[in-house]
């Protein structure tokens, strides 16, 4: 009783009543407040480069996060254990040094003359650096439990590759491929250490929903802060419902 | 030491997983409680455990009330069906565990643990990880375990469902001895009507979440009472209301003195013959007959055979 | 986002032992997905080549960046007194997250898988909340709550007590980021371990406390552990939050990610690269720990 207890006084110390000082503080001022404070120019602009540039990446994530699975899987080659580990590296690096890390080699004095800073690239760049194992590390799993014979039967039967690939793998993979997606998302929409070197956060071009944030929080405009907050968590925690519907519903079809 | 349990009801939400169930074991005795998946009878065991608690009733260990005593002080032994081996420790661990939760000296524990292990055959293994044993081993150990803390009674859920066959008979046979030789009062639960009656002293059967009959193999057998008990206790036909045992089924070549029926199939399965009749007004069943008899009649498929019926049991239509 | 479907929210899933020894292509047979010689290699190529191009060249490339003037220049650059400074609040910070956290998510795993209270989707909720919040996000919440002009900012001054801008609110910062890791790995150990072997303690006569430590606690001590490990990683790493709610101060609440950017926007490369390699080298520690334990709890964790 008394360890129930402190379990969630400490969930409530740590993570109630930060969120609900930070929704009160979103509409201190009223709901139009709110609605002057995410509409405007730049705050729009940031939310929408964040949602835009975050799409993008699930999208790629999507299909390279699915044929590094695929190869971790299915193939053979010297040296797979490590490239193996190494997917992870992204979720134990600091954002700060994955920024860092990008901006050594696309940087200002890049020995191969790509240079992403300051660019909406940049943004990109650094949004699929640190989401990169998400889909793969819920894809691969499912893989390994992917029955060969499934799609040896369908190719017995005389379906073509692609048809095996688009009516017996990708179904299977559907729900997993969603999940990534999903943890995806969520962490692009609200990415920021990886992002404050390499962009050079231009207000109206390279600067980031949570980017913004920070401004306006240096500015001691809070409830400016509070309400692209409130609007970036909702969009997140929005994104990871419907697709955990979906990918519920999905998984019930092909079980 | 005797258990007695009293009107005892338990819900799981919507599931009535037992309706006023009351059961006494004899002090010492070895009690099978036989039943189908989801009669209850695992519910029971855990209620006498302490494990579960029922919604209403009584549990009494030895005239004492122990409904509300937790699992620990009841003085249980009790056996998983998955053995539930402590994996992290080695076998003399897991057999010493009781022990030393009590805080008993080391050289005491290593001594009883000697003792049980070659009691359970398992000599030699002590050092060995769970991991490291065969299904049988590990129910061996776990019965040991059980054992070390010198329980009153011993209570072992399915305790040879996930092993095979042959593993299977061989730890009957093996409890049985023990049992006589330990003498602790003992409750077992299975599915299996044959393991009940070649292990058990007194079978309790229970079906839908309460208790069908209780008795002794043999009392169960011929003087079953009721459908359900007969049907589940050993073969059956099933004439209309009436039910035949296949073995009290008597087949003649020569005319008179019976029904004619029709060899349908024959089965042979060794020393037991099944064969599948159908008798002149299109009723169907079988009997069970020695291979001997089989072959003295000649038994073949398309065969007319005098069939002679023994008087058939018939039980009062419930519910 | 339901705290019951079971891992859709597990952030670094375990790299398993497994995946290297079941994976093995047929070669030769035609009959499977890209079993072909030819797509076989071209799907091996675009996968390692992303890699490369995203994670293997830039980090080869810092590593080049920070010893290209040999290793005095690190040498001076680690042992600079910020520096110094930055590693012990980090370090400080990490030694008490990390129990408190383990702690915790020990305590809520038993809670959420085995418990029957009323709310505990909404508990399992709060917990996962971290996963979809924004860092910065998370730094705002704080000084709302705990900040001069928060709920709470008038209190706390009274009693002289500082949370923002100094180190109890990096540590809340800094715990509430990491919160989901040690429960989100306890909760499958749990379950796969089930509750047969401690109700055979309990009928042996075991106490709670004493079927915990001799029971529980070593059954899922790998999940824990893995927890543990993403915990250490992440707390050391946080960035964002702890930007905020630090302040800065150079010298007093800089951790090491916060002195990483300190230093590049002073124009101090070196210094940048420097701690950067520090924190990666660790990374690559906190991976090989990873996996390590990985290997572990498929071998013990096997029946």
């Amino acid at each position: 009783m008394l360890g129930r207890g402190l379990l969630v006084l400490y969930l409530s110390i740590l993570v109630l009543l930060p969120i609900a000082a930070l929704s009160s503080k979103a509409f201190s001022s009223g709901t139009n407040a709110f609605w002057h404070a995410i509409s405007s120019p730049e705050a729009w602009a940031a939310i929408k480069l964040t949602v835009i540039a975050s799409v993008i990446v699930v999208l790629v994530n999507a299909v390279f996060g699915t044929i590094i699975a695929w190869v971790l899987v299915r193939d053979e080659f010297p040296g797979k254990g490590i490239v193996n580990s190494i997917i992870d590296l992204p979720f134990a690096l600091p954002t700060i040094v994955a920024g860092l890390v990008l901006l050594s080699l696309y940087g200002k004095n890049s020995p191969v003359g790509i240079n992403v800073t300051f660019t909406r690239a940049a943004v990109v760049l650094a949004l699929l650096f640190v989401t990169l194992p998400f889909v793969v590390r819920s894809v691969q799993p499912v893989m390994i439990d992917l029955d060969r014979s499934m799609e040896e039967a369908a190719s017995s039967l005389g379906a073509s590759n692609r048809t095996v690939l688009r009516r017996i793998v990708l179904p299977t993979l559907a729900p997993a491929i969603l999940s990534g997606v999903a943890l995806s998302f969520a962490r692009a929409i609200g990415e920021y250490g990886s992002l404050v070197l390499i962009t050079g956060n231009l207000p109206f071009k390279t600067e980031a929903g949570s980017v913004y944030i920070f401004g306006q929080i240096q500015d001691e405009n809070l409830v400016a802060a509070a309400a692209v907050s409130v609007l970036l968590l909702l969009i997140a925690l929005f994104v990871l419902g419907v697709l955990n519907l979906v990918q519920r519903r999905w998984s019930r079809h092909v079980v | 030491m005797a258990i007695e349990v009293r009107e005892v009801s338990k819900r799981f939400g919507e599931f009535q997983a037992l309706s006023e169930v009351s059961i006494t074991v004899a002090d010492g005795a070895l009690t099978a409680l036989l039943g189908p998946s989801g009669s209850g009878k695992s519910t029971l065991l855990r209620i006498i455990a302490g494990l579960e608690t029922p919604d209403t009733g009584m549990v009494l260990i030895d005239g004492e009330d122990v409904t509300s005593s937790p699992a620990r002080s009841r003085g249980v032994g009790f056996v998983f069906q998955h053995y539930a081996p402590f994996k992290h420790m080695t076998v003399h661990d897991n057999v010493g565990f009781g022990l030393s939760v009590r805080k008993r000296p080391k050289e005491e524990i290593r001594d009883r643990v000697s003792e049980l292990l070659s009691l359970v055959r398992l000599e030699g293994l002590a050092e060995r990880y769970p991991s490291q044993l065969s299904g049988g081993q590990q129910q061996r150990m776990a019965l040991a375990r059980a054992l070390a803390v010198q329980p009153q009674v011993l209570l072992l859920d399915e305790p040879f469902g996930a092993l095979d066959a042959q593993v299977r008979a061989e730890l009957r046979e093996w409890l049985r001895r023990l049992h006589d030789e330990i003498h602790v009062t003992t409750i077992f639960v299975t599915h299996d009507q044959e393991e009940a009656m070649e292990v058990a002293e007194q079978i309790v059967v229970m079906n839908d979440g309460r208790i069908e009959q209780s008795g002794s193999p043999r009392a169960l057998y011929e003087a079953p009472a009721n459908e359900f008990v007969m049907s589940f206790i050993g073969p059956v036909n099933r004439l209309g209301d009436a039910f035949l045992r296949p073995h009290d089924i008597q087949l003649l070549s020569e005319e008179g003195g019976g029904e004619e029926a029709l060899v349908e199939r024959v089965v042979h399965l060794g020393f037991e013959v099944r064969v599948e009749l159908k008798l002149g007004d299109g009723r169907e069943l079988w009997a069970q007959v020695t291979r001997e008899t089989a072959q003295q009649l000649e038994v073949q498929e398309g065969q007319i055979l005098t069939v002679r019926l023994p008087a058939p049991r018939v039980f009062a239509q419930a519910g | 986002m339901s705290s019951s479907s079971g891992g859709t929210l597990t952030v670094g899933a375990k790299p398993s032992g497994r995946l290297t020894r079941r994976g093995r292509a047929r070669g030769g047979e035609a009959t499977t997905l890209g079993s072909s010689r030819g797509g076989r290699l071209a799907l091996r190529t675009v996968a390692l080549g992303y890699l490369a191009v995203l994670l293997g060249a830039p980090l080869v490339m810092i590593f080049y960046r920070t010893f290209e003037h040999g290793l005095a220049p690190v040498w001076n650059a680690v042992t600079a007194p910020n520096a110094l400074h930055a590693m012990w609040l980090s370090l400080e910070i990490v030694l008490i997250v990390v129990p408190l956290n383990t702690i915790f998510g020990i305590g809520a795993a038993i809670l959420l898988e085995r418990g029957r209270m009323p709310g505990r989707t909404l508990f399992g909720l709060l917990i996962d909340m971290p996963f979809a919040i924004s860092p910065v996000v998370v730094g705002l919440a704080l000084v709302l709550v705990y900040g001069r002009a928060g709920w709470f900012g008038d209190e706390l001054a009274a009693q002289g007590i500082n949370i923002i801008f100094s180190v109890p609110g990096m540590v809340l910062a800094t715990a509430l980021v990491t919160l989901p890791f040690v429960v989100r790995e306890t909760i499958p150990v749990l379950r796969e371990m089930g509750t047969d072997s401690e109700q055979a303690a309990e009928t042996l006569g075991a106490r709670p406390w004493q079927t915990f430590w001799r029971i529980t606690l070593p059954g899922i001590r790998w999940g824990v552990g893995y927890g543990v490990v993403l915990t250490t990683a992440r707390a050391l790493g946080e960035f964002g939050a702890v930007s905020i709610v630090s302040g800065r101060i150079e010298g007093q609440t800089q951790t090491l990610p916060l002195y990483v950017q300190d230093r590049f926007e002073n124009f101090d490369t070196t210094g940048a690269y420097t701690a950067a390699v520090m924190l990666a080298v660790l990374a690559l520690i906190t991976l090989l720990a990873m996996n390590l334990l990985a290997r572990r709890a498929n071998k013990k964790g096997g029946r």
